[in-house]
């Protein structure tokens, strides 16, 4: 190979690992984002079951509920409209009723939203901002 | 009055630094010594004066003087003095105090270490770093005053979030920061090279210890940060791909990529423009850091005292430095002379190949962390990306990148024989394959993939322990002869086979956690028992205690091995902060080995039960070792005579000392 060849060789493998790291990035992004709902949106732009989405908005007051071992429901409401939500495990320390929380999981055939991470906060007057905003937009909430 | 005395210092800081970032630059230009002079003085005093006012504001924290705001909000005269003093940074004011406290400690340092620097770059170094300092210091006086006074004072305060109530924010904030910050004084090397249109192979000697610095220090907060978040926050996880994780990761990932291009800069005189443009990259990633984390744009577990509205200032002072330098490096870069073309299979190859993966390694999670931002700015979709978008594109990059780390020290500078550094490695590639096969036979629950990641890890470890046998002589050489080679080797060759290898410990770590824990959720009364990976729990119930400032419920576990012997007792605590009514959730950690049981309590049940959450961690401080053992590779390197700080002129002095050495 000439010197000319070789560097045409170098900088076309680059390319191409630069090509295929982009590619792979797109992909992932297409298919690992879940997108943020409140519950109102939800009639807006329904969610098929099994779609992973971020469900957010406040706990709602005395919906909060202890099943069977480790099961937990609660509601999480905007203000109008609210969603039943299923968890398995241990809420953290600062889930309330009445305070803000953001949710990550699956809705199941029969509408319920299974939860799998329910986030958790470090600070009782931290409210997670996509909620904060959402429910600023429909004067729930007036922040801080 | 001390209080005042600390707002005045601060003030006073503004100014010198404002006469730090004109005065040598204007002295330069102009090549008048006296102005450059000014330099150091005032760049050091820039020091002493933040120093004043960081220490006022500690003392009004340890005094509990509730007349000052900060102190009010953010402290409780009942917290332990610990608490009292590390509560200094656990606010937003008080840890963008710190941050510019160590901003200008690495300028002085710079000014005192850099006497052997050229007058004009050390006085557009300084002059930069001034620039850096004035910005931050006018965002701190302008917006963030931690020293405002409240009338009349409160007589007792609001306390500290509870979370940060621990060692870790005695360790992680004040080591994430030396890391952060360290990366400033490569980024005004860089500037500094730009603008005077010229650099050369000593200029990467003058940075590399720099990076290396602050590569150590970030390496150690981000690690510390991670072990914190694992047993504070009681989910047992080390990593989550939080935007505020990825925030000090990238860049560490930009920092370590100009580690190691600046090796080929300093050797070959070549990738000049391209490690002035990771000097920048690294500095602007820590800026963006400091944004995304002081100012919660983008939702975070671990998000604490963000604002958004002071968020806006430290955008505008992100966009400035990284606009300017960008700017800067565009007109300039034109003028630096580009190296030549080299070998692919060479030393300097295999550390371009490095940098390829780690810069889009930057760039993937660059792309995670900032697209939800990008997609609501342009459609008003609020999405989140996590986890699996990283593991299915940063870990296929890494995957491939850690299986040619052991052939980059073995391969030759110039022309390198791939062949030859295979044969080399064949004993190493032995023992990888052996590991694999044994985690695979022996070890309960390793599946394929457990064992490769494990083989990975003992790839690398036993790369590096190659690396050095053959620098000492082996298997050539007689033993005696090997081991007095082996002490005598320069220490950057043991700061390299080190750090590779902590790699190695980390990725069998992560690798075991990742593909071996065991997780059990369970409701569980006083006496009842479960068992995870063969270990049995028997809850013995729950026990009130009074903190100093806390009370809590103890739920006391003993642990017996799956041997029969019993362990001992493992403690989990319910806490409640009264000051804020805030609970806490204290884990209960067993460290058996290497590996850790976990059990964090979960709420009480109407049935007297209480929800009990139970980890099996095999290895998973070797996740935290590794990182220790990087951190000891790159102390070693920079302990390297070769590598001293401020090396020029004093190495000219000392070459007719070092001969000798180079001889054994």
């Amino acid at each position: 190979m000439t010197r000319k060849q070789k560097r045409l060789a170098i900088i076309g493998g680059g390319m191409g690992f630069l090509a295929a790291a982009t590619a792979l990035t797109f992909v992932a992004l297409g298919q690992q984002t879940s997108y943020f709902y409140m519950p109102g949106d939800l009639s807006v732009r329904p969610v098929a079951a099994g779609e992973r989405i971020r469900l957010g908005g406040l706990v709602e007051e005395g919906s909060l509920a202890h099943g069977a071992e480790t099961d937990v429901t609660f509601a999480v409401t905007d203000g109008s409209e609210s969603v039943k939500v299923t968890y398995a495990g241990i809420l953290p320390d600062l889930f309330r009723e009445g305070q803000g929380v953001v949710t990550e999981g699956r809705f199941d055939d029969g509408g319920v939203f299974r939860a799998d991470t329910v986030l958790a906060k470090h600070d009782e007057t931290y409210m997670p901002r996509e909620v904060a905003e959402s429910l600023k937009e429909k004067g729930v909430w007036e922040g801080d | 009055m001390s209080v005042e005395i600390g707002h005045f210092a601060l003030v006073l800081a503004f100014a010198l630094s404002l006469v730090q970032s004109t005065v040598p630059l204007v002295g330069a230009r102009l090549g008048s010594s006296a102005l450059m002079r000014v330099g150091e003085p005032s760049t050091i005093m820039g020091f002493l004066m933040t120093g004043i006012a960081f220490a006022a504001l500690t003392a009004a924290y340890m005094q509990s003087d509730f007349s000052v705001e900060n102190v009010w909000q953010n402290s409780h005269s009942a917290k332990p003095m610990l608490f009292k003093i590390t509560g200094t940074w656990g606010n937003h004011e008080g840890s963008m105090l710190l941050w510019v406290l160590i901003l200008t400690l690495f300028g002085s340092l710079v000014a005192v270490f850099g006497r052997n620097l050229p007058a004009t770059l050390r006085a557009n170094v300084l002059a930069v770093q001034g620039m850096v300092g004035a910005a931050f210091l006018l965002f701190i006086l302008a917006t963030s005053n931690p020293f405002a006074r409240l009338v009349p004072a409160p007589i007792e305060g609001r306390d500290l979030n509870p979370i940060l109530q621990d060692v870790g924010l005695a360790v992680h904030p004040p080591l994430l920061y030396l890391g952060y910050v360290g990366f400033s004084v490569c980024f005004a090397f860089a500037v500094a090279a730009l603008i005077e249109g010229r650099v050369d192979a000593a200029w990467a000697r003058w940075v590399r210890p720099w990076t290396l610095a602050a590569w150590v220090f970030l390496t150690g907060g981000i690690a510390m940060g991670s072990y914190w978040a694992y047993y504070e926050l009681g989910w047992g996880g080390f990593w989550f791909w939080d935007p505020v994780e990825n925030a000090s990761f990238m860049p560490w990932l930009a920092g370590t990529a100009l580690l190691h291009s600046a090796i080929v800069m300093e050797r070959r005189s070549a990738l000049k423009i391209w490690t002035i443009l990771l000097a920048l990259v690294a500095f602007s990633l820590s800026l963006l850091g400091t944004f995304l984390v002081r100012s919660g744009v983008l939702t975070s577990v671990h998000a604490f005292a963000t604002d958004p509205t002071r968020g806006v200032f430290i955008l505008a002072i992100l966009v400035l430095f990284v606009g300017g330098s960008f700017a800067l490096f565009a007109a300039r870069s034109g003028a630096l002379t580009a190296g030549g073309v080299f070998h692919p299979i060479s030393r300097e190859g295999a550390l371009v190949l490095n940098n390829l993966f780690l810069t889009t390694a930057t760039a993937t999670v660059f792309v995670g962390t900032l697209y939800p931002l990008f997609i609501e700015a342009l459609s008003g979709d609020k999405i989140s990306v996590g986890a699996p978008f990283f593991n299915l594109t940063f870990v296929p990059l890494m995957v491939p990148l850690l299986m040619a780390v052991p052939f980059g020290p073995l391969l030759a500078w110039k022309r390198g024989d791939l062949w030859a550094v295979s044969q080399r490695l064949f004993v190493a590639f032995g023992g990888a394959l052996a590991a694999m096969i044994v985690a695979l036979l022996f070890v309960d629950r390793a599946a394929a993939l457990a064992a490769l990641g494990i083989g990975l890890g003992v790839w690398l470890i036993l790369g590096a322990l190659t690396d050095l046998a053959l620098r000492s002589g082996l298997p050539k050489a007689r033993l005696r002869v090997a081991v007095s080679r082996l002490v005598g080797l320069p220490r950057s060759a043991f700061g390299t086979a080190l750090a590779h290898a902590g790699v190695g410990v980390m990725v069998i770590g992560v690798t075991a956690v990742t593909t071996m824990q065991g997780e059990r959720i369970v409701a569980m009364k006083p006496g009842e028992t479960a068992e995870i990976a063969g270990y049995v729990l028997r809850f013995d119930g729950l026990t009130p205690y009074t903190g100093p400032n806390y009370l809590e419920d103890r739920g006391i576990f003993a642990v017996t091995a799956p041997d029969g012997r019993p362990l001992g007792e493992v403690m989990s605590a319910k806490r409640v902060y009264p000051a804020r009514q805030m609970p806490t959730t204290e884990a209960g950690i067993m460290t058996l080995g290497f590996s850790q049981l976990y059990v964090s309590l979960g709420d009480p049940r109407d049935d007297g039960a209480i929800v009990v959450r139970i980890w099996w961690k095999p290895l998973v401080t070797l996740i935290w070792y590794g990182a220790v053992v990087m951190m000891v590779g790159g102390t070693v390197s920079l302990l390297d005579r070769r590598l001293r700080v401020g090396a020029p002129a004093r190495r000219k002095a000392r070459t007719g000392a070092a001969q000798p050495e180079a001889g054994r």
